[in-house]
């Protein structure tokens, strides 16, 4: 396959303090912070339903987790299915590969409608997070 | 390699048409669902029973609002419409509603706040004040068990039309449309609960999770704060026009109001 590279990050975002990426292919290969995240600070975002709100749309290998989503695939073998790379853009902004896809583009402030006051100019979770999710996403191995 | 194109493109174009009509696919009419048949046993009795229907008070209220003379005209509801059970039949079922002067459609709200100020001389009720919420109980129940009739015409199409795209347009930190949910994905779990396909069957409608009876502007305003968007102001237009949309996508399904939802 061919590696496109694109910038990642647009200049009014990187003015917002999103930091700039660069997507090859389907995957953003290198870390955000430029440091590997911690796998269980990852955990606690992916199952805090105000922070990660992962579980609102997927279900994971949480049997302790009750109201668990059924509208988008099962966190389970995550990191069997997905590259670390691959696995950043689609935390990053999943859109990019699918545009239709309901997952939330959580690291992207750019082309968006009416965001609440509150939210509006940050990111849904900040790249040190983003790095732990993908930290922890690895470990879902089959 | 040109001609591989040639017959490739007119393939590639019924595919990409195939993706873009599942995309905004509409629920057909045949398989509508209202919100009531995904309750509880227990919480459809609640509804079902006007004795333990906790919004039958408010219908209550609103019956005694009717023949309240208000305003400097000191005029009531009853005084021009008499009694509601045969003037208002069917009524609430066809809002929101052209109106003439507005050049725009009116939610019954803001019909009964009309009436209020040209006929009564009154201020207007404030949106989700008890007695606004108890008048719309009142004549939503003269409804009850009548199939929404809302009107698609040359007047309120491009209303209609406003509202459809309010409805499938992406918003909020989250960027999602009520589209993403209350079409392609009901049915399915949010968290823990079964998304329905959003009909406002029911509006006003008593939610235990409220505690109290909420029209469907509260209920957008839930949706809209869970996307992370933000709210419209009450009684705006893109409200009205999404109410449209949402009853005429709803039309020809019976009317609960006052409903129980959980």
């Amino acid at each position: 396959m061919v590696a496109t590279l694109m910038l990642g990050a647009s200049a009014s975002a990187r003015a917002q303090g999103v930091r700039p990426y660069t997507v090859v292919g389907d995957a953003i290969p290198a870390s955000l912070t430029g440091a590997p995240g911690d796998p269980e600070r990852g955990l606690k975002i992916v199952t805090n339903r105000q922070v990660g709100l992962c579980l609102l749309c997927h279900s994971g290998p949480y049997p302790e987790e009750r109201f668990q989503g059924t509208m988008a695939p099962t966190l389970a073998g995550a990191g069997t299915r997905w590259s670390e790379g691959q696995l950043r853009l689609r935390m990053v902004d999943a859109a990019r590969i699918s545009p239709e896809t309901i997952m939330p583009p959580y690291y992207r402030v750019d082309g968006l409608t009416r965001v609440a006051p509150g939210f509006r100019g940050k990111t849904i979770l900040t790249a040190e997070q983003i790095e732990d999710v993908v930290a922890y996403l690895k470990t879902l191995k089959n | 390699m040109e001609k591989r194109l040639r017959l490739v493109a007119p393939a590639l174009a019924i595919v990409l048409a195939a993706i873009a009509s599942l995309a905004f696919a509409e629920i057909p009419l045949s398989q509508r669902r209202s919100g009531y048949e995904q309750m509880s046993r227990e919480v459809k009795a609640m509804q079902d029973d006007d004795t333990s229907n906790p919004a039958s008070l408010s219908v209550l209220d609103g019956e005694a609002l009717w023949t309240r003379r208000e305003g400097s005209a000191q005029k009531s509801c009853a005084d021009c419409h008499h009694d509601a059970e045969t003037s208002m039949r069917g009524v609430s079922a066809r809002y929101p509603a052209f109106d003439a002067a507005k050049r725009r459609p009116l939610d019954i709200e803001q019909r009964i706040n009309l009436c209020r100020t040209e006929k009564q001389q009154a201020t207007p009720l404030p949106f989700e004040s008890r007695d606004l919420l108890a008048l719309t109980a009142y004549l939503g129940k003269q409804s009850r068990g009548m199939p929404i009739a809302v009107i698609s015409d040359d007047d309120t199409k491009p209303f209609i039309e406003a509202g459809r795209q309010i409805y499938a347009r992406r918003q909020g930190q989250l960027n999602l449309s009520c589209q993403n949910c209350h079409d392609d994905n009901a049915g399915q779990k949010l968290a823990g609960v079964e998304l329905p396909q959003g009909h406002p069957t029911g509006y006003p409608l008593y939610r235990l999770e409220w505690q109290s009876l909420g029209s469907l502007q509260r209920r957008l305003r839930n949706c809209l704060f869970g996307m992370r968007a933000e709210p419209y102001a009450y009684g705006a237009d893109e409200y009205v026009d999404l109410e449209l949309f949402l009853m005429w996508r709803a039309r020809g399904m019976t009317v609960e109001t006052p409903a129980v939802r959980p």
